[in-house]
């Protein structure tokens, strides 16, 4: 059985919850306790039927004021996957949410309401899944029970957002129209929809193929720590653990140590499960290579032919987190791969609007989520690829100095 | 494993899930000053104390391991955490909640319970050692607030948790940074499921202590659950015991930690159990988590695990 994450987006009102809702109680994963607590709390606040929003809304905050706050992650599984689902809140900071649930995400579903068709939001959060490089996107064109389960509104809002994607990056798109509360072509067919040719987003969801959307071309190993016993058993044993974040390593392979350069050969390749011929991501090893050099936390090895960009220049897409915006001359932590290093920022190329995607060159800061091309300086040099070319390698946090709070996503652009 | 077994290169979920724990765990140890692992001897603890074994070798697990031990326990447990920490050699803290009602540090509550006074005493023995990072267990599945918590939880210089100013996580990158003071709780199980951890542990063959198999024991029933009869916890007038199969789920105080009947004396037993199971772990057994919808955030919020 394989693993598929997923992020949910969708504004308020277009029926997510009630769609994360179905897909765990079809699923059977939704327990009895879990049920007989929420219907208890949806009498107490005077509802009629049961709120399956309730499932996702976990805090006491978010159950007083009907809202979701923050990113809450649900587990399911059917007979032939298992799948994480990161449920993002579609109102109160939704770009910071939104980018936190899709840089992990192997697909999104994007809810739209039949009956209003795109909205500003919908355009939104497609443009975020398009930055994130989530691979697979599905349009859930929800409440068609409420439009008749009409072809014509379903192809209507199909064609729209068609026409809009094209401006962006999304490699897959599937359209399926549904009902979450109805279920029609959740789970099974819809009986309601017979133009409708495609799969149910169950499916589709266990049938997606995936094993290609990771890069097992270009090898990164990042090295997070070295293993060094100082046994009596093991007086000289040296072995870089780290999670592959590219390519495939075998035993015998030439490598390169980056930054200092030094080549090498892989001697021994230690799985989790024990010693293997090669490894690939996202698998966690422990490497050893034929050389003693020194090579320690935040290196990377990687092969001679095939090699990161060395530097301390980086244009990024950067998402700000934080009241304070960001602005030239602030001095930041940049946390990438395993590399910690100090940044300045150097200017401020553009802010994007993410729902135009007009690129004001005005901008002079990036303010609370919004999402802008900065250029940054940093202290010792990042081995980094281009974001689009591989996610591990590409995306980077940034890190106030002084309150230590994690303020903003990188995602870089060039090197 | 050669190319040939595996023709597309693809990994199983608990593969996936294995190797993040591991990168997790790893992480903690090469980014904090002073991690320890909180560690009880149950189910999450012992796949915990696998996966730190694993991320290690053949180095030995470079932190020590922290037991809350709130006076009420299971003697096979106990038995069962002291012969682990002797196999691997390493170094157990044990942070004792009889010794901090013995100073008067902390005040037993009315109805007996421990849970709520273990969070002084862990807070307080964290602080005692220098502890800046606290691996933990707990998984997102567990309950509704754990399901908003990140992997690396903040926690400011009172052990608190503020639900509303998390620190976003993004991709593989951990935010692991922290004032004097201030401290991080780790949970590289944060994605697993309750079926997972068993698969696991019959993937890799854990040990587990012998009450989390089917056993006969004497038993009554409180508030709809059952609850073993013995020393810490005596049944009323009105409560008649009898001798049932039964297992434990979780492993916690035995004041508050309740069986379910069941037949599962086997792992593969178990495993087949927990896939057809209806009701959570936690509701099925954890008087705790009764109290009210928000029992657990509260608890976390003032420092909990």
């Amino acid at each position: 059985m394989d693993l598929l994450r997923f992020a949910t987006a969708g504004s308020v009102d277009d029926g997510k919850s009630t769609l994360i809702g179905r897909l765990l109680y079809d699923s059977k994963s939704i327990f009895t306790d879990q049920l007989e607590s929420i219907e208890r709390t949806s009498r107490a606040m005077g509802s009629d039927y049961t709120e399956l929003a309730l499932l996702t809304d976990g805090l006491r905050a978010e159950r007083e004021q009907g809202i979701t706050i923050d990113v809450a992650y649900r587990y399911f599984a059917t007979a032939k996957r298992k799948f994480i689902v990161a449920d993002t809140p579609g109102h109160i900071q939704y770009t910071r949410n939104m980018v936190t649930g899709a840089s992990t995400a192997d697909m999104a579903i994007m809810l739209v309401d039949a009956r209003k068709g795109l909205q500003e939001q919908s355009r939104r959060h497609a443009f975020l899944v398009s930055l994130l490089k989530v691979p697979h996107l599905v349009l859930a064109i929800n409440k068609m029970d409420l439009v008749a389960w009409s072809q014509d509104v379903f192809e209507d809002i199909r064609h729209d957002f068609v026409e809009f994607a094209a401006k962006l990056d999304i490699p897959d798109l599937t359209v399926i129209p549904l009902s979450a509360l109805t279920g029609d072509n959740v789970v099974s067919r819809s009986e309601n929809m017979p133009w409708y040719q495609g799969t149910s987003l169950m499916t589709h969801l266990e049938n997606v193929y995936i094993a290609s959307d990771r890069n097992l071309v270009d090898g990164r190993f990042p090295v997070q720590y070295v293993i060094r016993p100082h046994s009596n058993r093991f007086p000289d044993y040296r072995g870089y653990a780290g999670k592959i974040a590219g390519g495939v390593m075998r035993i015998g392979d030439e490598v390169v140590v980056l930054p200092s350069g030094l080549p090498s050969r892989i001697a021994s390749i230690e799985s989790a499960s024990g010693p293997v011929n090669e490894a690939f991501a996202p698998m966690s090893v422990v490497v050893r290579l034929e050389d003693d050099i020194d090579i320690s936390r935040g290196d990377m090895i990687c092969r001679p032919h095939n090699q990161p960009k060395v530097s301390q220049d980086i244009d990024a897409m950067i998402c700000w987190m934080s009241e304070e915006p960001l602005r030239p001359g602030q001095k930041l932590v940049v946390k990438h791969t395993t590399r910690r290093a100090r940044a300045l920022v150097k200017d401020v190329q553009y802010e994007l609007d993410i729902n135009t995607l007009h690129r004001n060159e005005q901008a002079e800061e990036l303010k609370l989520n919004s999402i802008g091309r900065v250029r940054l300086r940093t202290t010792i040099p990042l081995l980094a690829d281009e974001y689009h070319r591989n996610r591990e390698t590409g995306g980077f946090i940034l890190i106030d100095e002084h309150s230590l709070r994690t303020v903003g996503a990188g995602m870089i652009l060039s090197v | 494993m050669t190319p040939k077994d595996r023709p597309k290169r693809r990994l199983t979920q608990l593969e996936v899930l294995e190797s993040e724990a591991i990168f997790i765990i790893r992480e903690v140890v090469a980014e904090t000053d002073n991690p320890a692992m909180l560690f009880s001897g149950g189910k999450d603890s012992m796949v915990m104390l696998h996966l730190a074994v694993k991320a290690f070798a053949p180095g030995s697990v470079p932190f020590s391991l922290l037991h809350v031990d709130t006076g009420h326990n299971f003697p096979e447990v106990l038995e069962f955490r002291d012969r682990c920490v002797g196999k691997y050699l390493l170094n157990l803290v044990v942070a004792s909640v009889q010794d901090a009602l013995d100073r008067g540090i902390v005040h037993q509550e009315p109805n007996g319970s421990r849970n709520r006074i273990q969070t002084p005493v862990l807070l307080e023995t964290a602080q005692k050692n220098g502890f800046t990072a606290l691996l933990g267990g707990a998984r997102r599945d567990e309950e509704k607030a754990r399901a908003k918590e990140r992997v690396f939880s903040f926690r400011d210089e009172f052990g608190q948790w503020d639900p509303k100013n998390q620190r976003p996580e993004l991709w593989s990158i951990f935010n692991a940074e922290v004032h004097q003071g201030e401290s991080i709780r780790v949970f590289p199980l944060s994605n697993w499921t309750e079926l997972d951890v068993w698969d696991y542990i019959r993937q890799e063959g854990i040990d587990l202590p012998s009450i989390y198999y089917a056993h006969e024991r004497e038993v009554f029933e409180r508030g709809g659950m059952l609850f073993a009869a013995n020393e810490f916890c005596r049944p009323k007038n009105d409560e008649p015991t009898s001798v049932q199969k039964v297992r434990y789920r979780t492993v916690g105080d035995a004041t508050l930690t309740a069986a379910v009947r069941s037949d599962a004396d086997t792992v593969d037993k178990v495993v087949a159990e927990i896939a057809t199971t209806r009701i959570t772990e936690r509701g099925a057994t954890r008087g705790d988590d009764r109290v009210g919808a928000a029992a657990m955030e509260d608890r976390k919020k003032e420092g909990y695990f």
